[in-house]
């Protein structure tokens, strides 16, 4: 891609998945949805590079990992526009853009703090109403979230 | 035919109606009120589960399903069951359904009557969740637009009061939006409708628009619905004082809107409509909770399987 700043260099990983265009002040969110403070291979963390499409960007580099259906799911929620490359010797064999699935459950809390899903134990579930910016409705107090308010359960 | 698919719903949001359905309800509340039947829903018990106190819509609720003959029990706050000892909803919820056929929930808490919904195998209806929905009275409030004007389309609404924290006033202007109507909300600038509400209405092609005074637009309107301006709701005592001078309303508003106007107000009100309004025929929230009656029948014999 054009946009690959070639002034910053993330170490090639060779065999893996790379999460790119993330928004910059997302890549921390990205590490907790897949749970890579636990990772025991190589993964690269870029933050706050220059982008065309989003200002500052965030990038981040796994070594012997796929994603499942569900963690993209996940990513869709907080980054849309992030794509995901599958690396197989240190070559991109493919690409894809993440697509925003109709409901998510369980990845963000409601900003309600009056929601049932934040006065008892239960799992949240949204509603997507509306894409760039993205917006959801939460399934029980109907509180509709916008993409900034975003914040990880 | 929409009817039937009413069996074993349950009643949670005014979002979840389409225009059909919204219809269908105001036909069933019609046909009960000019005949009713008195052993329509007898041998099947209502649970009137009310976390949070509401006389009023308890009492509907109580009355409506005791006149087509069914049963209740239920509880009028928390403070008198295992929800205070720390029982969670679903607990709660599982154990009643095996008690009656219907379940009517209030409670403070928003998303409360979904999940109630989630844990019950019987229908559920929200009687209010917090800030969140209470779907009869909009479809009492429907109902009561339709009885006095005849008709829901071609019509010039006005929104007067809180606006911005009026849960009647979001389901009501949602529920509308249906129907070919144009809406004007009228409230000092601290308690407008909130913009997403707005946006909303202008995808659905509603015109609508904003002002903070009711005189210049009074001309326009067949209904006036008014919502009480709540004290808690402003920080300083001399601005509520303010604004409820302002925004009450008396017979002089007679004056200079159309003769036909109806005044509308989900009750209790504090001090917003002055009572000599009362006995003129324009006033019809009395009117409008007694509506209440024929729409919940309608809703609890239609989850039972028992009108179509
Ligand atoms: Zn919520």
């Amino acid at each position: 891609m054009t946009d690959r700043p070639p002034e910053y260099k993330i170490s090639a990983i060779r065999d893996g998945t790379v999460i790119d265009h993330i928004p910059a002040e997302r890549t921390f969110d990205v590490v907790d949805i897949l749970n890579l403070r636990a990772h025991p291979d190589v993964i690269s963390l870029g933050m706050n590079l220059k982008s065309k499409q989003l200002g500052k960007k965030g990038i981040v580099k796994i070594a012997g990992r796929e994603l499942t259906k569900e963690e993209v799911d996940e990513i869709a929620v907080i980054a849309p526009k992030a794509t995901i490359n599958i690396i197989k010797d240190f070559s991109v064999i493919k690409k894809e853009p993440v697509a925003l699935p109709e409901h998510f459950s369980n990845i963000i809390r409601c900003p309600n703090p009056n929601c049932i899903t934040n006065k008892q134990k239960i799992s949240t579930l949204f509603h997507v109403v509306g894409q760039e910016p993205l917006s959801a409705a939460c399934h029980y107090c109907e509180r509709v979230v916008e993409e900034k308010e975003i914040v990880l359960k | 035919m929409a009817g039937t698919s009413f069996q074993g719903r349950d009643v949670i949001s005014i979002n979840d109606f389409s225009k059909e359905e919204l219809l269908h309800v105001l036909s069933v509340a019609k046909k009960l009120e000019s005949n009713p039947q008195p052993s329509l829903l007898k041998g099947k018990i209502l649970a009137s589960l009310f976390f949070e106190p509401s006389t009023r819509t308890r009492l509907s609720f109580a009355s409506a399903m005791k006149r087509v003959g069914g049963d209740v029990i239920g509880f009028s706050q928390a403070e008198t069951t295992s929800v205070k000892k720390g029982e969670t909803l679903w607990d709660t919820i599982k154990m009643i359904e095996h008690y009656s056929d219907v379940i009517v929930i209030r409670h403070s808490v928003e998303g409360a009557a979904r999940l109630s919904a989630e844990a019950a195998s019987i229908p559920v209806i929200n009687a209010g969740d917090g800030a969140n929905q209470h779907p009869t009275q909009t479809l009492l409030d429907l109902y009561t637009i339709l009885k006095e004007k005849g008709k829901l389309d071609n019509l010039t609404i006005g929104f007067l009061g809180d606006l911005k924290y009026g849960r009647t006033v979001h389901s009501l202007a949602i529920a509308l939006s249906h129907f070919k109507t144009s809406i004007y909300f009228i409230a000092p600038e601290a308690l407008r409708m909130p913009s997403y509400y707005i946006q909303e209405l202008k995808k659905r092609k509603i015109p609508c628009r904003e002002t903070s005074d009711l005189d210049s637009v009074a001309k326009q309107l067949d209904i006036l619905y008014v919502t009480r301006i709540q004290e808690e709701r402003f920080p300083d005592p001399l601005e509520y004082q303010k604004f409820k001078a302002g925004y009450r309303i008396d017979r002089s508003l007679l004056k200079i809107s159309k003769p036909g106007i109806r005044i509308m107000h989900p009750l209790p009100r504090v001090g917003e409509i002055d009572p000599a309004l009362d006995e003129t025929p324009n006033a019809v929230y009395f009117r409008q909770a007694a509506n209440g009656i024929p729409i919940r029948q309608a809703i609890l014999a239609l989850v039972l399987g028992k009108a179509k």
